[in-house]
């Protein structure tokens, strides 16, 4: 069996057809990690004895007449998800040997729906990151060409889904961590709404922007696995009590009749020629299908990048300051005081750009600044929201590019940390207003490497987005 | 906005021990991070609102009621050093 383009849909409809079993479904993805995990590391751990046993499960219960579009489909775990049982290093030292002792909300309600799970990607320590590179342990290779990156920081998940390592996966966006490298390695990326996935159990970076999110084949299976993600969790109280919709049936509206609108800062320079290219191609695509092409504005779009490495960093500061070496993790040998248990403990299990982060949110944080970055940040990101607010009431979805470059090489971008930030200028807004995203593929470069198109859509407007990017996917297929 | 970003202070604040070499690469990267950032000083923001999160909730309250919690010996498992049910440290508070 070769799971490289098998999508969840396929491998529901033929366990129902009993084409082949869910361990042998799992065994055929454990083949694929064993096969091509030397070339691409796009794990950190595999659990193939706890997998198969879940599959085991799962196939006892579909023959004893339980149904379900995940029951038995093995999915891979971005590796700061918690699922009891397993590793959570969050690709870090400090959290080697660490052992869940619970469900993520989002690994709860997976494992509720009969998902297997297989294996943890590979991620940038604590998801700070945009290629992946800042993992303690490996550097996951982009599956198009072996020498550039994922991209990040769920450059695992992405990497194990275009790689044929996997049938689907979880990712988090925190300012573009899974659409970023959904568009690298060519795969689906959706960061749905903020609230509208729980985040308890799923490690901390910046609360008032992390999402969970699918990470897919298909823009089909974004919207089965959302499905089963979406919904209140008294675990979190940042999911409102919002419906959650039948995404599935969503998926059918067609692009006629819907407005997309381009946000004109999104589309001066900037991007590389290639990338501006295949977006340019999919608007025409859009337009072709029977969507009403608008322009808009987002005046505060160059604040952007600014308001979010402040909000990130100080939101960072607070939630990484759990590693301390007291009650799990890396401790340092001998400390002399517990102000020394934490700093070398912190010295020795944190990486280098997560110190950098550290101290830019604690700067940003701290007395007498907080007022002129924290404080202003925050008014700022009210006026990011309203040019979106603002946006939305002319369109139904935003269309833009995901990144302004296709994958580049490992190494290149790493000297120059406002260089790499400046990457994420088209997907850190969406995390600062709340809003819902999806990359979807549109094409690729002369070299091959491929590009996303984003689509954007107002908080809890899941359904108009994965509506669009499936007509967009047919359209492109047929 | 004038800044006076000193690494190691901000450090100390952290409880994060930095290594000399670390202190001087970070004391420029963040330097010239800190003055790009400072562009949001351009905008009058007079009489904004500020955004706290994604969503407009305020308040979430839930029944004050007791639910299982996680298994003592599972999480104490993953503690670096313990003494029974308890995580052990160096000592906090002096002898009186």
């Amino acid at each position: 069996m070769d799971i490289s383009t098998l999508t969840i849909c396929d491998a529901a409809a033929e366990l129902r057809k009993k084409t082949f079993s869910s361990v042998e479904l799992t065994q055929a993805v454990l083949d694929a990690i064993n096969k091509k995990d030397a070339d691409l590391n796009a794990y950190l751990s595999v659990d193939a004895e706890g997998a198969l046993l879940q599959a085991e499960a799962a196939d006892a219960a579909r023959s004893a007449g339980r149904d379900g579009d995940l029951l038995g489909i093995p999915v891979a775990v971005k590796d700061l998800i918690n699922v009891a049982g397993q590793p959570c290093t969050c690709a870090s030292k400090q959290l080697v040997g660490y052992v869940s002792p619970y469900d993520a909300t989002v690994s709860a309600k997976l494992r509720q729906a009969g998902v297997v799970f297989a294996g943890r990607t590979n991620m940038d320590e604590f998801a700070m990151g945009s290629s992946t590179e800042n993992s303690a342990f490996k550097v996951t290779r982009n599956p198009h060409d072996l020498t550039r990156v994922p991209g990040g920081s769920s450059g695992g998940s992405a990497a194990a889904v275009a790689g044929g390592e996997a049938i689907a996966a979880l990712g988090t966006d925190t300012g573009g961590s899974i659409r970023q490298p959904a568009s690298f390695c060519g795969c689906v990326g959706l960061k749905p709404s903020y609230g509208r996935v729980s985040r308890y159990g799923v490690t901390a970076f910046a609360s008032s922007l992390d999402q969970v999110g699918p990470m897919t084949k298909t823009v089909e299976d974004a919207a089965v696995l959302l499905q089963a993600l979406a919904g209140r969790d008294a675990h979190d109280g940042t999911t409102p009590d919002v419906p959650v919709p039948d995404y599935r049936a969503a998926l059918r509206g067609g692009l006629k009749g819907m407005k997309i609108g381009l946000p004109k800062e999104y589309y001066i320079g900037g991007a590389d020629h290639e990338v501006m290219a295949c977006v340019r191609k999919a608007v025409d695509a859009c337009a072709a299908a029977g969507a009403e092409i608008v322009e808009v504005s987002l005046p505060h779009t160059e604040y952007a990048i600014a308001v979010y490495y402040i909000v990130a960093t100080a939101e960072a500061s607070a939630n990484l300051a759990r590693f301390d070496g007291v009650r799990y993790g890396h401790r340092t040998a001998n400390p002399g005081s517990v102000f020394d248990l934490y700093a070398k403990s912190r010295a020795e299990g944190l990486g280098t750009e997560v110190k950098r982060r550290i101290i830019l949110g604690t700067y940003v944080l701290s007395s007498g600044y907080y007022d002129a970055y924290y404080g202003r940040a925050q008014k700022v990101r009210t006026l990011i929201r309203k040019d979106f607010a603002e946006a939305f009431k002319t369109c139904d979805a935003l269309l833009t590019p995901v990144a302004p470059t296709a994958a580049y090489r490992i190494g290149e971008a790493c000297d120059d940390p406002l260089k790499m930030y400046l990457g994420d200028i088209f997907t850190v807004p969406a995390n600062l207003a709340g809003l819902c995203g999806i990359s979807v593929p549109c094409g690729q470069t002369a070299a091959g490497l491929p590009v996303g198109m984003q689509l954007l859509g107002p908080a809890f407007g899941e359904g108009s987005i994965l509506r669009a990017a499936y007509a967009y996917e047919q359209g492109v297929r047929a | 906005m004038s800044h006076t970003l000193d690494v190691a202070y901000v450090a100390e604040l952290a409880r994060l021990e930095l290594s000399p070499d670390e202190k001087r690469t970070f004391q420029l990267q963040l330097e010239t991070i800190v003055n790009y950032v400072e562009k949001i000083g351009e905008l009058d923001l007079a009489g904004i609102e500020p955004t706290l999160h994604g969503q407009a909730l305020v308040n979430v309250f839930r029944e004050d009621v007791v639910v299982p919690s996680l298994d003592r010996e599972c999480v104490l498992a993953n503690a670096p050093e313990r003494n029974g049910f308890e995580f052990k440290l160096p000592k906090i508070v002096e002898d009186a």
